[in-house]
C-alpha cells in the first residue's frame, strides 16, 4: 500500500516536471563577455521606461542611455550644448524656439527622426488628456504649467503649438516668453520618442481605475528612443534592466555591449556587490567610504556640485520671533556653516552663500554672506528681543540625499552652533516621509533642514521651486515683493538683463528676505570598477555610458 | 472532520475582516502619504492633491475600503505607487523568493534540528547534551538581524566566499519562468543560474533558520526524552524488538507530533524573521516589499502583503491541525 503510493507520488512528480520542463525554456541571448557588458548598482528600480512619466533619478538615469533630448549638456558639465537638435534660437520676444535637427538620425525601431518626430511628441504632452495621465506627467507640468484641456487643478500652458516647417527644422510656440527655455527642452522627461513605437503600443493609454494603474506597453515593453543603447528587457523579479548597444546611432557608438542597471536598493549592499565583483559600479557612495574605497584601487568620481542644502525658516511657526528678519540674521550668524563643510561634508563641498550653485546663471558674488559671528548673532536677538528664542528644529532621519549624506551629523552641529548663541533647540526627528509632510504641509516646526538638486541650468529652477511663491514650510505666503522679483526676473527674454535681474533677486533674497539660510552644495560621488575608462562624471548626475569601456 | 475544516475556514474569514479594517485604518493615519514618499522635496500640496485624486486617497476611508474590498474578492490588489507595478504581479515575484528563503531555512532546521535533538535525548545528561543545549540557547537568543549582519560581514564581505546581498547575479541574465530562482535555472537548465541563486540563498536562510533550529532541537530532545519513558516503549523493548524499530516506528513517530506542532508556529514566525533577513541581505522577497512599503506609504501593496500574512498564517495553522490527523490515528478517530 504505501509502496504503491510512494510509486504514485512519483510518477505525478516526474510528469509534473516533465510538463513543466517541457514549456521553459532559457531566454538567454548571445554570448556573455565580461569585457563588454557593464552592471551598474542602481539605488532604485525604474519606475516606467517612458520617462514622461518619471520623476526620480534612477528612472531618469536608464532612460538617458535610450533617449536623447533636443537640449543636451557638455559631458561633465551643467552647460547647455546641441542634443537632437544641432542649433536652436528664439524669436524676438522669446514665443518661438526654432530647432535646426540633426540629420540622419535613426530610432530604435528604424524609423527616422526628423521635425515631424519632434512635433509629434511635444503635441503629444500637450494633448494628455487623462487625469492619470496628466498626474504622472510631472515635469512637463512643471515646465509647462497644463494641458490642452486640464483633467486637474493645473494651470494654463503657454504651448501654443509645433510646426514642422521642412524636414529637419521645428519650430515650438508659445503664448508668452518663459525663462526655463531653452534650458527645459534638456530634460530628461522631454525626451524624444519614435512617434511609430508610441502609436504602435499605446503610449498614452495610462490606465486608471482607483488605487490600480497600468502604464502601457509602450512605457514598460517597447521604450524607443534616438539614444547609444536599446532597451532589451526589464527582469522584474530580479530587478535588472538590460540594454545593448544600438549599433544605428549617429554619434559616438557605444564601447559596451550590454549595459544592465541592477537595482540594490541599499547603499551599504551596493559597496559591498561592488567589493565582490557583481557589480561595476554604482551611484552616491556614502563619503564616509570614499577613502576605504580609494584604497582598494575603485575609481572614485566626484562631480561638480548641482545641488543646495539650505535650513528653512517658518515665520509663521511656534516661534513667532522668526517673522522678524533679525533674528533670521542671528540665525544666520549663529551658523558655523564653514566647520560643518569641513568637517561633516564630503571632500569638495563648500559654503552656500546663495540658494543656487555658482554655474547657474544670476549667480551673485555680492550677496550679503553672514559670516560666523557669535556677538553680532547675540546683538540681534537682544535688538529684537528675542533673547529667550526657542526653536523646534526639524530634521529627517532614515535617510541621505546628495545634498545632505547626513542629516543627523548636520543637524547636531546646526543645533550647537544655535545653542551658542543662547537659542534652545527642541529636536524633531521624523522618517523621511513623514518628515516632508510635516515641514510642508503642518505648521508646528520652525526650522527645518531640506535641499535641491538642480533639474537644469536656470535660476527658476532653483528661486523659482523655493520662493516663487507662498510655501507653508518657509511660512512666505504674505511676501509678494518677493514673488513679483521673481516673476519679473524669469520673463526677461534679454540673457544679460535676465541675468542681472536674478542677481538683484539673489542679492535681496538675502538681505531683504532670508527666508532661508543657505548651507551648503555637496558634490556627489560616483564609484566604478578601477579598470573602467570614459565614464565623464556630470553635475546633473546625468552620465551616458556609451563612451564608458573596460581597459 | 470537514465540519471542523468548515468551521475553521468560517473563523478565518472573520479573522481576515477585523484584520483588515484595522490595518486600514492604521495605514491612512500614518503621517506623509504615499503621494508625499512619491514625491520627495517636490511634494508641493496641488502635486500631492492630483496624485492623491488620481489614486482615489482623496475619498473618504470607508470609501476606499469598500473599493478596496470589492476590488480584492476580484483579484486586484491595485497597483503599488512605489514601483508602479500591479501589486499582484509584485507578490507573484517577490513570494516565490520568500518561500524559497523560508523552504530552505525549515529545512535546513528541520534536517539538522531533529537529528540534533534526538541525539541530546539519547544521550542526556552527557556532555554532548550540553552542548546542544547550549548551543540552542545561544541559537535562540541571537536575533536575526544580529546575525545577519554577522553572517555577511563575515563570510561574504571579509572572506568573499558568498554573495553579500540580492536574489542572484545580474551578469547572468538567468531566465524566470516561475521565480522561483533555484527552480528556474535547473527548468531551464540555466545550471550556474541556479547554483548562483543557491549561493545567494545560504546566508539568508542560515541567518533565518537559526532560531527555528534551536527551538526544533529542544522539542525534539524534550518529546523523545518524554516518549523514551513511556511504557509502550519499555514493552517494545521487552517484546525483543530490534532497537533500530524501536526508534523509528515507536519513539521518532510519537515524538514528532509536537514537533511538527513547533514548525508549524515557525513557518508563522518565519515570514516575520523573514522581514528582517530580507532586508538585511536586501534579498527581493515579500518581507523586503513590506519594510520598502511602509517607507514608501504604498498603501496597496501593505494592503496585500498584511493580508496575505495572515491569510497564510492561519492557513498554516489550519494545515498544521489537520496533519495531527494523519500522523497521529488517535486525533483522527476524535
Amino acid at each position: 500500500m504505501q509502496a504503491r503510493r510512494l510509486k504514485a507520488a512519483v510518477a505525478v512528480a516526474a510528469a509534473v516536471t516533465l510538463a513543466v520542463t517541457g514549456c521553459a525554456e532559457s531566454k538567454r541571448g548571445g554570448e556573455k563577455s565580461a569585457k563588454s557588458t557593464l552592471v551598474f548598482g542602481a539605488a532604485g528600480a525604474p519606475e516606467t521606461f517612458d520617462p514622461t512619466f518619471a520623476t526620480d533619478g534612477e528612472t531618469f538615469r536608464v532612460a538617458r542611455q535610450m533617449y536623447e533630448t533636443l537640449l543636451d549638456h557638455k559631458p561633465g558639465t551643467a552647460e547647455l550644448s546641441p542634443g537632437l537638435a544641432e542649433s536652436w534660437e528664439p524669436n524676438d520676444d522669446g514665443t518661438a524656439w526654432t530647432f535646426k535637427l540633426r540629420e540622419n538620425v535613426k530610432f530604435h525601431d528604424g524609423t527616422d527622426f526628423n521635425a515631424e518626430a519632434v512635433c509629434f511628441n511635444y503635441d503629444r504632452w500637450h494633448n494628455l488628456d487623462t487625469e492619470a495621465a496628466q498626474a504622472q506627467a510631472i515635469y512637463y507640468l512643471d515646465v509647462f504649467g497644463g494641458f490642452k484641456s486640464n483633467k486637474g487643478e493645473y494651470g494654463e500652458t503657454p504651448y501654443v503649438g509645433c510646426e514642422a516647417t521642412d524636414t529637419h527644422t521645428a519650430v515650438i510656440k508659445l503664448k508668452e516668453f518663459q525663462g526655463k527655455f531653452p534650458a527645459a527642452f534638456s530634460l530628461t522627461s522631454l525626451s524624444i520618442s519614435s512617434p511609430t513605437a508610441m502609436q504602435k503600443y499605446d503610449a498614452d493609454n495610462v490606465v486608471q481605475e482607483g488605487e490600480t494603474f497600468a502604464y502601457p506597453d509602450y512605457a514598460t515593453k517597447h521604450p524607443t528612443g534616438t539614444g547609444p543603447f536599446k532597451f532589451v528587457k526589464y527582469d522584474e523579479a530580479n530587478e535588472t534592466a538590460t540594454l545593448e548597444r544600438f549599433d544605428g546611432y549617429w554619434g559616438g557608438k557605444a564601447k559596451l555591449k550590454k549595459l544592465l542597471f541592477k537595482t540594490i536598493p541599499d547603499e551599504n549592499a551596493r559597496k559591498q556587490e561592488l567589493q565582490a565583483g557583481t557589480i561595476d559600479g554604482y551611484d552616491l557612495p556614502s563619503p564616509a567610504d570614499y577613502q576605504t574605497l580609494k584604497d582598494e584601487g575603485f575609481k572614485l568620481e566626484i562631480r561638480d556640485a548641482f545641488n543646495v542644502l539650505y535650513l528653512g525658516i517658518n515665520q509663521r511657526g511656534p516661534a513667532k520671533e522668526l517673522s522678524d528678519i533679525r533674528v533670521r540674521k542671528a540665525i544666520a550668524h549663529a551658523m558655523n556653516r564653514e566647520q560643518l563643510v569641513k568637517t561633516k561634508l564630503p571632500e569638495g563641498a563648500s559654503v552656500a552663500t546663495q540658494f543656487m550653485p555658482d554655474s547657474v546663471l544670476g549667480y551673485a558674488d555680492d550677496v550679503e554672506k553672514y559670516d560666523y559671528d557669535l556677538d553680532k548673532a547675540k546683538a540681534l536677538l537682544k535688538e529684537a528681543g528675542a533673547e529667550n528664542l526657542k526653536v523646534k528644529f526639524y530634521y529627517p532621519t532614515e535617510v541621505t540625499r546628495p545634498y545632505m549624506p547626513n542629516p543627523k551629523e548636520i543637524f547636531q552641529v546646526l543645533s550647537d552652533d544655535l545653542a551658542k548663541a543662547g537659542i534652545e533647540v527642541e529636536p524633531v526627528a521624523k522618517p523621511w516621509t513623514e518628515y516632508l509632510d510635516a515641514i510642508s504641509q503642518t505648521r508646528k516646526h520652525d526650522l527645518h533642514l531640506l535641499g535641491w538638486t538642480g533639474d537644469f541650468n536656470d535660476p527658476i529652477n532653483w528661486n523659482g521651486t523655493f520662493f516663487g511663491r507662498g510655501q507653508k514650510g518657509f511660512g512666505t505666503e504674505g511676501m509678494k515683493d518677493m514673488f513679483a522679483a521673481i516673476a519679473k526676473a524669469d520673463s526677461i527674454v534679454d540673457q544679460a538683463e535676465k541675468e542681472s535681474a536674478w542677481q538683484e533677486v539673489n542679492r535681496r533674497l538675502l538681505s531683504e528676505w532670508l527666508p532661508a539660510v543657505p548651507v551648503s552644495h555637496s558634490p556627489p560621488g560616483i564609484v566604478v570598477k578601477g579598470n573602467i575608462k570614459g565614464l565623464v562624471a556630470s553635475p546633473l548626475t546625468a552620465e551616458k555610458f556609451n563612451t564608458v569601456y573596460f581597459s | 472532520m470537514l465540519r471542523v475544516v468548515v468551521r475553521r475556514l468560517l473563523q478565518m474569514v472573520l479573522t481576515l475582516f477585523a484584520l483588515s479594517v484595522l490595518m486600514f485604518a492604521w495605514l491612512r493615519n500614518l503621517p506623509g502619504g504615499p503621494a508625499i514618499a512619491m514625491l520627495g522635496e517636490r511634494a508641493t500640496p496641488e502635486r500631492v492633491a492630483a496624485l492623491n485624486h488620481v489614486f482615489g486617497y482623496d475619498q473618504p476611508v470607508w470609501v476606499q475600503y469598500g473599493r478596496w474590498l470589492g476590488r480584492m474578492l476580484t483579484g486586484d490588489f491595485g497597483t503599488s505607487t512605489s514601483s508602479k507595478m500591479a501589486v499582484a504581479r509584485e507578490l507573484s515575484q517577490a513570494f516565490p523568493g520568500t518561500i524559497e528563503l523560508s523552504f530552505f531555512a525549515l529545512a535546513f532546521a528541520v534536517a539538522l534540528g531533529v537529528p540534533l535533538g534526538y541525539i541530546a535525548a539519547r544521550y542526556q545528561g552527557r556532555p554532548l547534551d550540553s552542548g546542544v543545549i547550549i548551543g540552542t540557547l545561544v541559537g535562540v537568543s541571537v536575533p536575526v538581524f544580529f546575525l545577519g549582519y554577522l553572517l555577511k560581514a563575515g563570510v561574504a564581505v571579509r572572506l568573499g566566499w558568498l554573495p553579500p546581498s540580492g536574489r542572484q547575479s545580474a551578469a547572468l541574465d538567468a531566465t524566470h519562468v516561475t521565480n522561483f530562482f533555484v527552480l528556474d535555472g535547473l527548468l531551464t537548465r540555466e545550471w550556474d543560474a541556479a547554483a548562483d541563486a543557491f549561493m545567494h540563498l545560504l546566508l539568508p536562510a542560515l541567518a533565518l533558520g537559526t532560531i527555528p533550529l534551536a527551538v526544533i532541537v529542544r522539542i525534539t530532545r524534550a518529546s523523545v526524552l518524554d516518549v523514551l519513558n513511556e511504557d509502550y516503549v519499555r514493552t517494545a523493548e521487552a517484546k525483543g524488538l530490534r532497537r533500530q524499530t524501536i526508534r523509528t516506528r515507536h519513539v521518532l513517530r510519537n515524538a514528532l507530533l509536537p514537533v511538527v506542532t513547533a514548525i508549524g508556529l515557525q513557518i508563522g514566525l518565519l515570514l516575520a524573521g523573514a522581514v528582517l533577513t530580507e532586508t538585511v541581505f536586501v534579498f527581493r522577497g515579500v518581507g523586503w516589499l513590506l519594510a520598502d512599503g511602509i517607507q514608501e506609504r504604498d498603501y496597496a501593496r501593505l494592503q496585500a502583503i498584511i493580508l496575505l500574512a495572515a491569510v497564510v498564517y492561519v492557513f498554516v495553522n489550519l494545515i498544521v491541525d489537520l496533519s495531527y490527523a494523519l500522523i497521529d490515528p488517535r486525533v483522527r478517530v476524535k
